[in-house]
């Protein structure tokens, strides 16, 4: 009887084993998402930003109330004259740094959401308070959604979404393209609009790559030969040019293939048409049905002996 | 299934034990209060890098791999048919409840937007590309299975009870602040036991498919609680990347269950100076090396597979928190190996506490230790951050000495003698 019973639970944990197995092997055989070349997106040319900060300025100007940001006070800042954040946060979501090579080498970056093709914060968001805009391309987020797990954090491979650890009543902020601000109003965002080089060039996603490999046959010693987020991750709408190796500007090195995929397809063949829960349940109903009718022939049997308090009732 | 291999354990509450506990707990719960209040960068040093602190990693993650001793045991007695068991599982219920329901408390306190936890419920919210949602629904539901399953002990205690200490309670309040009488009270507590009489025998009958429920619900939130991480692959270290997350998780946990059973039982037995169960303790001992042999050979294949078993020897900081994660899971199996180890209550200890030290350090592993957002970002919980744990798991010890002490909830030791004098007889 127990050999039997092992030998079934040894099978349950085989299939569940073989399923995950199964996934494993259909992971690496994708289909692979076609990349949206009709989405909004913006192009940053590091090597025309002069550092003036009027998209971050704007940004926060456009989208303070609505996106709840506010000003940072520095560190050093004792009489509170700057707004100088040191990274993106709770109240930034876009952000100038400078990366020095030497005095004489150096380069401007900018940092905001990449708006992936297919983006990880979309794909781990439980309750579906971060959306990808089919059309657009826009990645919004909707704090009215929201219940502040921060898996959305932990899966972006840029590191995006920021969470505002100091307030009672926190939020996610990234930036969502002005969708509901500038873009509705000019048709434009914030950042693009004030910028005075032409440094960020906002539009649709195939000018935007039309116009940079443009850059670099034109230009071929200026930049560093590649378009920065052309195939990262799957492709974003957010794309960049630059003189300087991108790790470097502090752009994480990322393959072709977006993260969601590869979580998708595993958690997908586990619970594809909830079948496999299903049967699980069905299975492990039978075996104990048929355990318990055992049990209780096997106690009325020996009554007086072990079993005998079990069936008994009161004694 | 009647209930009287059972009993309660009759002991004075209030113990030195209580007291400190007690006071653990008051000062978590003030620092929660902190928490909602000031927000959660004031008690903690979680920050956009390490989102997940150790709220997620010990409370969630590895506490609700330590609360699998219901589920390991439900599997033991129910599928694979070892009915001599049975005494054991009630125990192994309550501390499951009291490690899913603190769990899910815990995640109430971690998460920054809790009123919306609403949108769960709302189908046009769901997304099931998340394996969040799924651990959220799975954890849910078998909260309330494991309290079904708990119910049993309840209406005993309620068909039977006298309501003394209500009684005398009311007493008191009569004599002291004045409160009036009620008339009707005898006869609506009478009905309350009524109720429950009912209750029991049709709850009985059902009992079993809610009993399986609580087997495939664990089995399916706690692979997900691998598949949480499988997004971060650029995060998450390759010694504990892998497609395999989600089965390695769920071996883990059953592991770990049938340890965390014998470590209860052995603690339990001990504070409350009971006779060991060395006995039933052997049996489910036996279980375990199997379990984690095949946890280690996937573990080791799927390093080989993927070309990463160079990261394993490579002394760095991963490959330390690595390695002394697989020797401790591997020194507890080694020894749980060994017949005449199993019946020492000693050995069975040792050996479980490392097991278990070893499956939760793997849990850790891969949510905090091997986990790497970036340059520039640390985390190491601050002291406000663990004492918030802390009073949750105090508050949770709290509540089993408690309820052990009003509800029959541990093997009844003369089912025990008895059973040892049969199997005496038949040797």
């Amino acid at each position: 009887m127990a050999r039997t019973s092992r030998r079934q639970f040894l099978k349950i944990v085989g299939a569940t084993g073989a399923t995950l197995l199964a996934g494993n092997n259909s992971a690496s055989a994708s289909h692979e998402k076609v990349v949206n070349n009709e989405a909004v997106g913006m192009l940053y040319d590091a090597t025309r930003c002069v550092g003036c900060k009027a998209c971050m300025a704007s940004c926060k100007r456009v989208n303070g109330d609505y996106g709840s940001l506010s000003f940072e006070k520095a560190k050093f800042d004792s009489d509170g004259l700057w707004d100088a954040p040191e990274d993106l946060s709770g109240s930034t979501r876009t952000l100038i740094k400078l990366f020095k090579e030497s005095d004489k080498q150096w380069s401007y970056v900018k940092y905001s959401c990449m708006h992936c093709q297919n983006p990880s914060c979309v794909s781990v968001c439980p309750v579906s308070a971060m959306t990808h805009d089919k059309l657009t391309g826009i990645v919004d987020y909707n704090k009215n959604a929201c219940i502040g797990c921060r898996y959305c954090q932990v899966a972006c491979a840029f590191n995006i979404p920021k969470f505002q650890w100091e307030r009672a009543i926190p939020q996610i902020v990234k930036c969502d393209m002005c969708k509901n601000t500038n873009l509705v109003k000019k048709g434009i965002t914030a950042c693009a609009e004030v910028c005075p080089t032409g440094a960020i060039l906002y539009g649709k996603r195939k000018d935007l790559l039309q116009e940079a490999h443009r850059r670099l046959e034109e230009q071929p010693q200026k930049y560093v030969q590649r378009v920065y987020g052309e195939s990262e991750v799957g492709g974003t709408n957010h794309l960049y040019l630059a003189a300087m190796p991108f790790k470097k500007l502090g752009l994480p090195a990322l393959g072709n293939d977006a993260p969601a995929e590869f979580s998708e397809k595993i958690q997908h063949t586990i619970y594809k048409g909830f079948i496999a829960p299903v049967a699980l349940y069905s299975t492990l109903c039978l075996i104990a049905v048929r355990n318990m009718k055992k049990q209780n022939k096997g106690g009325m049997q020996s009554h007086h002996d072990h079993n005998g308090d079990r069936t008994g009732g009161e004694q | 299934m009647s209930h009287d291999h059972y009993q309660r354990h009759d002991a004075k509450i209030m113990t030195p034990s209580f007291i400190v506990l007690l006071v653990l707990t008051v000062i978590g719960f003030a620092l929660i209060g902190v928490r909602f209040v000031k927000g959660i960068g004031a008690v903690s040093n979680m920050s956009d890098g390490y989102p997940w602190g150790i709220w997620i990693t010990y409370d969630v993650a590895t506490g609700t791999a330590i609360a699998c001793g219901g589920y390991a045991m439900a599997i033991l007695i129910y599928i694979r048919n070892h009915f001599h068991y049975h005494p054991m599982i009630r125990s192994a219920i309550l501390t499951s409840i009291f490690g899913y329901g603190l769990a899910g408390f815990s995640v109430m306190v971690d998460v920054g937007r809790p009123w919306n936890a609403y949108n769960f419920f709302i189908p046009s919210k769901w997304q099931a590309n998340s394996a969040m949602f799924e651990v959220a629904l799975c954890v849910m539901a078998y909260t309330t299975v494991l309290v079904l399953e708990f119910l049993p002990a309840v209406l005993t205690t309620l068909e039977k009870t006298e309501w003394r200490t209500l009684q005398s309670l009311l007493d008191i309040l009569h004599r002291k602040v004045g409160l009036k009488k009620q008339e009707n009270l005898a006869e609506r507590l009478e009905s309350v036991k009524t109720i429950a009489a009912w209750l029991k025998p049709r709850l009985d009958k059902v009992l079993i498919f809610i009993i399986v429920l609580g087997i495939t619900l664990p089995t399916m939130h706690q692979s997900s609680l691998g598949s949480l991480l499988l997004i971060a692959s650029t995060k998450l270290h390759p010694l504990w990347h892998t497609g395999f997350l989600p089965l390695l998780f769920l071996i883990n946990c059953m592991y770990i269950g049938y340890s965390i059973a014998i470590l209860e039982s052995t603690i339990s037995c001990y504070a409350f100076k009971r006779p060991f169960e060395t006995r039933e303790l052997a049996g489910l001992a036996a279980i375990i090396p199997w379990l984690t042999v095949i946890w280690l050979s996937v573990v080791v294949g799927d390093l080989a597979w993927r070309g990463q078993l160079g990261a394993m020897f490579s002394l760095d900081f991963y490959s330390g928190f690595f390695l002394l994660e697989f020797c401790l899971v591997a020194a507890g199996s080694l020894l749980l190996f060994s017949r005449r180890n199993r019946q020492s209550i000693r050995w069975l200890f040792v050996s479980a506490a490392l097991i278990v030290l070893g499956g939760a350090l793997y849990r850790f592993n891969v949510y905090l230790i091997g986990f790497n957002p970036g340059k520039g970002w640390h985390y190491f919980p601050a002291l406000a951050e663990i004492m918030i744990t802390v009073g949750i798991v105090a508050f949770e010890i709290i509540g089993y000495q408690v309820l052990v002490k009003i509800l029959p909830v541990l093997p009844k030791l003369h089912t025990r003698q008895e059973q040892d004098a049969q199997l005496a007889e038949k040797a």
